[in-house]
């Protein structure tokens, strides 16, 4: 009996009126785990009842506390009829189990019911009294932590980072079981929820058994989906990335402080070791490939002609075909990889050394008609599925040279019983720091020793430079090892351009890199970057069985290679050279298919500048045919550079005999580098790279090419002042002011017109996404300048004629004098890189260091500097401490007057966490009187998608919020139409999640995300049918300037942000 | 092609002024579109017609699900499904319950009750304030005076507490209330020039000086409602005009102290019974519910009225007043003080602001 729950229920607010008579209500309130149940009194003739009940106490093995929701249900009291049910609330007591997470789950939980919605609120107290069983053969994994943040959360360090964990449970659809005919939706919808929140738990524990089993603490990158396959049933699985995470002691650790949280300490010898066996990390399901008879399942792969790789590998072994010692290097981290079953992972951004080379998008997709599952304790069918798709993803990643996959995802569309399943990710080559098993400072010590430079292989001395640690940053400055290829020149797995690396120019890099993850912190960027979109629809006939798999799956080549292109293109026509965070959707409807791929466009300076888009006439016969295409030329000359100015894409000019030698001395190179950032007016002078490059050519006789030059054309240009990317970080911005506001957006559009031909289909398409985005804009236009961050959008569709949209992204707004400290952040940059040394936990010291030692032109910035650079560090510029206080005031009053001109934060493009905002004073000490004035009850919690507040620190992470609500109206009408319905439940669904964060002791959630939002109506019969997931962590942020006044160690840069974010969240 | 569904939900809710004022103005979503076109905000933000119908329709959406709330203040701020920061709240509930003066002018003073209700749309004609903004502002005249009918305690706190309304707004309201359970007439043709302002400053006097709640915060009853006692009180003052002596003391103590101060000292020396017998009148009338509703008519016609076609300015009337008062003092036999004090410092500031 190793766990005691506890629940106490103290009152009731703002319940319905249940008793029309006396518009009143006797309620009372059943609580339930597993399958005991307890009551409280009824508290007669209140809408506000104060039960204040005993502790109930439940005795339960702590397999089922992970498993089991609480569940708590308010009714009212009946003496003649069966009580009335008011609603429930599921409160998943996970985040109690974990002796890191909260403690207590305390506050006023909406009573929801799936007709009625959010019908007042509820007041528990629930604890656990947990003994810790450490039974080896417990089939629970209590106290391992769980985060949806795809990257080492903010107040730990990673240890170790083991590898890939997945897992799927399935089960039948209470929705298609023959009692459904007879039950009410009520009863339906609640049968459903609870399903589900079972099935999380389940899921959730066994994904845990398995990081114990490899050692680990904790699953980060945690994404659970389901699909709901209709009849056949309903799937729950999960994929995550199993870490050893140890926390940062809050203050006395200046890395806690230091924008790259994540960064390990250089101290690995102190880190505990991983148990000694990886096993796979299937160790269930051992069976191979379990093919439903006799029904078709098709895997398809496509190759296109750049670096979107999705072919099949041609042996994978060009990695092993370079130089000796390289191959030794790898092999040590390869071999650690290759123990696991699969070396993906799940995280988009990494501590620095995790990530040494990128190779390019891997994918692969497959066609597959669902049958019925018949034994839910048996899920092999969609377990072999899943396994076919990930061995073909890591052959692709193979065939590139590579031995890890990053940023890796998996989804799944459904339309009847064709389903679609997608698996991508970044195929890449990693560091031997957290991964390997062997004795790691042996293998840490081989990796630095200097022994590298007497090889003089070129290739080799990079790899090795990089590999090993930061600290040999004049041998491959970081900023752009990651995109040096990772494959053999000589063998190149698809055709591609390489040059010399534009950085630093002695290892080769692709003309153009797309990747799944987010952008490096420590790449170096021109510019800023922005959201690019391919959006594409394809009719389909209709069809049935086999007939329809086979008809999708010639399909989705052709799909994958147009969106590919468009991708491309657009990618060009911003003068860019490089995608992050891609993310290709492809959705099947019974008449169409549709793809649309978001990635966040980027010039990274170690690239080539992008080639320029030519376009040819297939006959050029006609004079006035010509005309028109000079003119289309001309429009995308134009567009080209107006792009560049409007993203700063301002690369520097290639001095030509670089190329000659190899190893430039950094500091030259810096200097060159800030040259040319300091002056904006070379934009014209751009043209001329073009020429030199084969340009990319569009032919205009191809339909497709006439479409596609559409598309890119009718791309419409955000409004000044907004920029918006699909990664967590925007490049080029970082001063964030503490204003954020996530929001999600639906829309569906009918086409009214059956017979559409693919051009108009798109054509519709596209608008509709364009004119989602300029809703946005102008729904958000007071808080311009801003990013809109983490632009994610889904589509799906619904019904025949129907395409939904559906968009989750947060508005951060930033200060708007950052243009003119580009120029100067990139100077820096370099200037820091030279000089930094081997210590990166320093690079923030050094780095205001070089900036005070540099000539700045304001008095004002010496002192603040000073303030910034203060950690409690050897290198830090000595800080009088005492009068640390007067020193405040004067700078605040400073920079009130020099807002505008004094650079902030630090110039990594990391996390903007840190970065200062400086509020004038003023404002916001209204914004906090405001606030203390009103006394209100409610907790504010902020929500986003990314995994930092701006301006603030997250103090402590509280648990993992996932929750599954099912809404159903048989009054649609009455409630404001779809619309209305919808905007209603999408409200209630971010208010119960806000009271959830808010009752852990929370006050934000990030990594927040609506993963499923299916929307059903049925207007003729007056119904309609909603489900939403969403997930995300709970934490506890602290502002900076709360820091500040509470801790004796004057923090980085945060003395300037003094908001409080009362007006946005 | 259609757009069937169009949803934005900001974990802020996001709620535009402009538009919030619009939408309680009672306008259509596509008037609203077209207001909002006039205005220019499509070249500012480089919107098209489109986005603003959407972001109209939204923000409509919104204020429609909010508008229950709203109904009730109180549980604007611990409500969960909307996250408004508190100073929009303040905003969104001010702006609610603000109203037109040239509405409340039409219904002050009458029952709030649905037959009222019912002319709202002679009301809308003859103002030009839409039906819509009419009837929200009549429901909220009606909600908060259903709220602190049967409270106790000062009418104009208990009305800021239970509707979160600013100092001004709230004073306000309590005027409304005041006026309609105690059915003041305001709307005879000689009281047309009067403002709403004018009534609510009258309002406010007779809630401080003459209801229970003015002489005893500590009393069960409320502002709502006249001290009877005091009102039976009044009829003592009749001395002041049934005794010849008592009178013509009083008049010549008056004349003493006016003389020579004012240009119209020949007609207050004329009028001097007449006014007297009104004041005095209206006093001892005002036991009478149905007499204290034809308070501002008498006030009016027989005092506002002779005074004016005599021409005396405000100032004037201030001096007549002040002496009036003070001389009924010195009058041997006038044993009334406290009741005179009571009645005179009310009728004066009363005759004050709505001498004009």
């Amino acid at each position: 009996m190793p766990g005691k729950l506890k629940v106490k229920i103290v009152a009731g607010r703002h319940l319905p009126v249940m008793d029309r008579a006396s518009d009143l209500t006797d309620a009372f309130v059943d609580v339930k785990f597993g399958n005991t149940t307890f009551k409280t009194d009824v508290y007669p003739k209140s809408l506000n009842p104060q039960w204040n009940s005993e502790w109930f106490k439940f005795e339960v093995d702590d397999e089922d506390l992970q498993d089991e929701p609480l569940q708590i249900t308010v009714l009212d009291h009946d003496t003649y009829s069966a009580n009335d049910a008011i609603g429930k609330v599921y409160i998943d007591i996970d985040p109690l189990l974990c002796s890191e997470a909260a403690t207590v789950i305390s506050g006023w939980l909406p009573i929801y019911d799936t007709i009625h919605g959010i019908r007042g609120e509820i007041n528990v107290l629930v604890k656990v009294d947990f003994f810790n069983d450490l039974n080896r053969f417990r089939q629970s994994s209590c106290g391992v932590k769980f985060f949806c943040t795809t990257s080492i959360p903010r107040c730990y360090r990673a240890v170790m980072v083991h590898g890939f964990v997945e897992e799927l449970v399935v089960n039948e659809d209470p929705e298609y079981q023959w009692i459904d005919r007879i039950r009410t939706p009520r009863a339906s919808n609640e049968a459903r929820q609870r399903l589900i929140f079972l099935m999380s738990g389940e899921l959730q524990r066994k994904i845990g058994l398995k990081v114990l089993e490899m050692g680990g603490n904790a699953v980060v990158g945690y994404l659970q989906c389901f699909d709901l396959e209709g009849e056949s049933g309903l799937v729950v699985r999960a994929i995550g990335t199993a870490c050893t995470l140890e926390k940062i002691s809050t203050l006395t650790s200046a890395s806690a402080t230091h924008p790259s949280n994540s960064s390990p300490s250089k101290d690995m010898k102190d880190s505990p070791q991983a148990a000694p066996s990886t096993l796979g990390c299937r160790s269930t399901h051992s069976s191979p490939v379990h093919s439903a008879s006799g029904r078709l399942s098709q895997g398809f792969s496509v190759s296109v002609p750049t670096l979107l790789f999705a072919g099949m590998g041609s042996g994978g072994s060009a990695g092993k075909e370079a130089g000796p010692l390289k191959a030794l290097l790898r092999q040590q981290t390869q071999s650690a990889l290759e123990q696991r079953e699969y070396p993906f992972f799940t995280l988009t951004s990494f501590p620095p050394g995790f990530l040494l080379h990128v190779g390019g998008v891997v994918s692969a997709r497959s066609v597959k008609l669902l049958d019925r599952i018949h034994n839910p304790d048996e899920p092999e069918t969609r377990d072999a599925w899943w396994e076919e798709i990930r061995q073909e993803i890591k052959s692709h990643a193979k065939a590139l040279g590579c031995h890890a996959v990053l940023g890796y995802s998996e989804s799944t569309s459904i339309c009847e019983e064709v389903c679609i399943l997608s698996a991508s990710g970044t195929a890449a080559i990693l560091g031997s720091r957290f991964v390997q098993d062997g004795p790691l400072d042996t293998d840490y010590r081989l990796s630095r020793q200097p022994l590298v430079f007497s090889t003089g292989a070129e290739r080799v001395e990079g790899d090795m430079g990089s590999s090993a640690s930061l600290g040999f940053e004049e041998v491959a400055p970081p900023g752009c090892g990651f995109c040096h290829i990772p494959y053999d020149e000589l063998n190149i797995p698809f055709p591609a351009q390489l040059t010399y690396c534009y950085y630093c120019r002695r290892f080769k890099v692709p003309d153009v890199l797309f990747t799944t993850i987010d952008l490096p912190t420590e790449a170096n960027v021109t510019g800023k970057g922005c959201l690019i979109q391919a959006r594409l629809c394809r009719t389909k006939k209709k069809a049935q069985g086999e007939g329809n798999a086979t008809a999708i799956s010639n399909l989705l080549p052709f799909l994958e290679y147009e969106l590919h292109t468009q991708l491309m293109n657009k990618l060009k026509l911003r003068g860019m050279n490089s995608l992050f965070g891609l993310r290709i959707q492809i959705s099947v409807g019974e008449t169409m298919l549709l793809g649309l791929a978001s990635a966040t466009g980027v010039y990274l300076t170690a690239l080539p500048s992008p080639g320029r888009i030519q376009i040819a006439g297939k006959t050029p016969s006609d004079i006035t045919y010509e005309q028109h295409i000079s003119n289309m030329q001309k429009k995308i000359n134009d567009t080209i550079a107006k792009n560049k100015e409007l993203y700063e894409v301002n690369p520097p000019e290639v001095v030509e005999e670089m190329i000659g030698s190899p190893i430039p001395e950094p500091r030259q190179r810096s200097r060159l580098l800030r040259s040319h950032s300091e002056s904006s007016d070379e934009v014209t002078e751009l043209d001329l790279s073009h020429g030199k490059k084969d340009a990319f050519v569009l032919e205009i006789d191809d339909t497709d090419a006439v479409e596609d030059i559409h598309a890119l054309l009718t791309d419409s240009p955000m409004p000044p002042g907004f920029y918006s990317c699909n990664t967590e970080i925007m490049p080029g911005i970082q001063n964030w002011t503490s204003a954020i506001q996530m929001f999600t957006s639906v829309r569906v559009f009918r086409l009214n017109n059956a017979n559409l031909t693919n051009q108009g289909l798109n054509k519709i398409f596209s608008d509709l996404c364009e004119n989602l985005l300029k809703s946005l804009y102008f729904k958000l236009r007071s808080m311009i300048p801003c990013c809109l961050c983490h632009l994610n959008f889904t589509v799906a569709v619904p019904e025949d004629e129907l395409i939904q949209v559906a968009v989750t992204a947060v508005a951060m707004s930033f200060y708007k004098d950052q243009t003119l400290e580009n120029g100067r952040q990139s100077g820096d940059k370099t200037l820091i890189k030279a000089i930094t040394e081997n210590d990166e936990q320093l690079q923030f010291n050094l780095e205001l260091n070089a900036e005070s030692s540099s000539s700045n032109p304001l008095s004002s910035t010496k002192g603040l500097s000073d303030v910034s650079g203060s950690h409690p560090s050897a290198r830090a510029p000595p800080v009088d401490y005492s009068s640390f206080a007067d020193r405040c005031s004067s700078w605040i009053e400073q920079l009130r007057l020099k807002a505008h001109t004094i650079r902030r934060g630090s110039v990594k493009t990391t996390s903007s966490l840190e970065k200062a905002s400086p509020l004038p004073e003023g404002r916001s000490r209204s914004l906090q009187s405001n606030r203390s004035y009103s006394g209100s009850s409610v907790t504010v919690v902020k929500m986003t998608p990314l995994s930092f507040i701006p301006g603030a620190k997250i103090t402590k992470y509280l648990g993992i919020i996932n929750m599954f609500f099912i809404r159903e109206t048989s009054s649609l009408r009455e409630e404001g139409g779809v619309s209305g319905f919808l905007h209603t439940f999408i409200a209630e669904v971010f208010a119960m999640v806000r009271a959830h964060v808010a009752a852990l002791g929370g006050n934000a959630l990030v990594s927040y995300s609506m993963k499923e939002c299916v929307f059903m109506e049925n207007p003729n019969k007056n119904q309609a049918q909603s489900l939403i997931n969403v997930s995300g962590d709970a934490v506890i942020f602290v502002r900076e300037s709360e820091l500040e006044a509470t801790s004796v160690q004057p923090q980085s840069a945060a003395t300037r942000e003094t908001s409080n974010g009362g007006d946005g969240t | 092609m259609s757009v069937e569904l169009d949803v934005f939900v900001g974990n802020t809710t996001i709620m535009d002024k402009e538009v919030f004022q619009l939408w309680l103005n009672g306008y259509t979503v596509s008037d609203a579109v077209k207001v909002r076109i006039e205005g220019g905000i499509m070249e500012e933000c480089e919107a098209n017609a489109e986005v603003l119908l959407s972001d109209t329709m939204d923000q409509y959406r919104t204020f429609q699900m909010c508008e229950r709330l709203l109904h009730h203040p109180a549980k604007l701020s611990n409500q969960l499904l909307f996250q408004i920061p508190p100073d929009r709240q303040a905003m969104l509930i001010e702006r609610y319950y603000a109203f037109d003066d040239a509405f409340v002018r039409e219904v002050l003073g009458k029952k709030l009750s649905k037959g009222t209700k019912k002319d709202l749309d002679d009301v809308s004609a003859k103002t030009g304030i839409m039906l819509k903004s009419c009837r929200r502002q009549f429901d909220n005249f009606k909600r908060v005076f259903k709220v602190v009918e049967e409270l106790k305690g000062p009418l104009v706190e208990n009305i800021q507490q239970h509707f979160l309304l600013p100092d001004q707004l709230g004073r306000d309201y309590a005027a409304i209330v005041f006026f309609a359970s105690n059915r003041f007439e305001t709307g005879k043709k000689k009281l047309q020039y009067l403002t709403f302002q004018d009534f609510a400053f009258c309002a406010g006097q007779l809630i401080n000086h003459w209801t229970v709640g003015a002489v005893d915060n500590m009393m069960d009853d409320m502002d709502v409602d006249l001290d009877k006692e005091f009102l039976q009180d009044l009829k003592d003052l009749k001395i002041l005009i049934t005794d010849k002596d008592l009178l013509d003391q009083h008049k010549s103590l008056v004349c003493t102290a006016l003389r020579g101060k004012t240009n119209v000292f020949n007609e207050m020396e004329a009028n001097f019974k007449n006014l007297s017998r009104s004041l005095v009148n209206i006093a001892a009338k005002l036991i009478n519910a149905k007499d204290v509703r034809d308070f501002f008519i008498d006030l009016v016609e027989k005092f506002i009225e002779p005074c004016r076609s005599d021409r005396w300015t405000s100032i004037d009337v201030n001096l007549y007043l002040t002496h009036y008062t003070n001389s009924a003092h010195i009058l041997d036999t006038f044993k009334h003080h406290g009741v005179w004090t009571r009645y005179m410092g009310v009728i004066k500031s009363c005759i004050l602001r709505i001498y004009h």
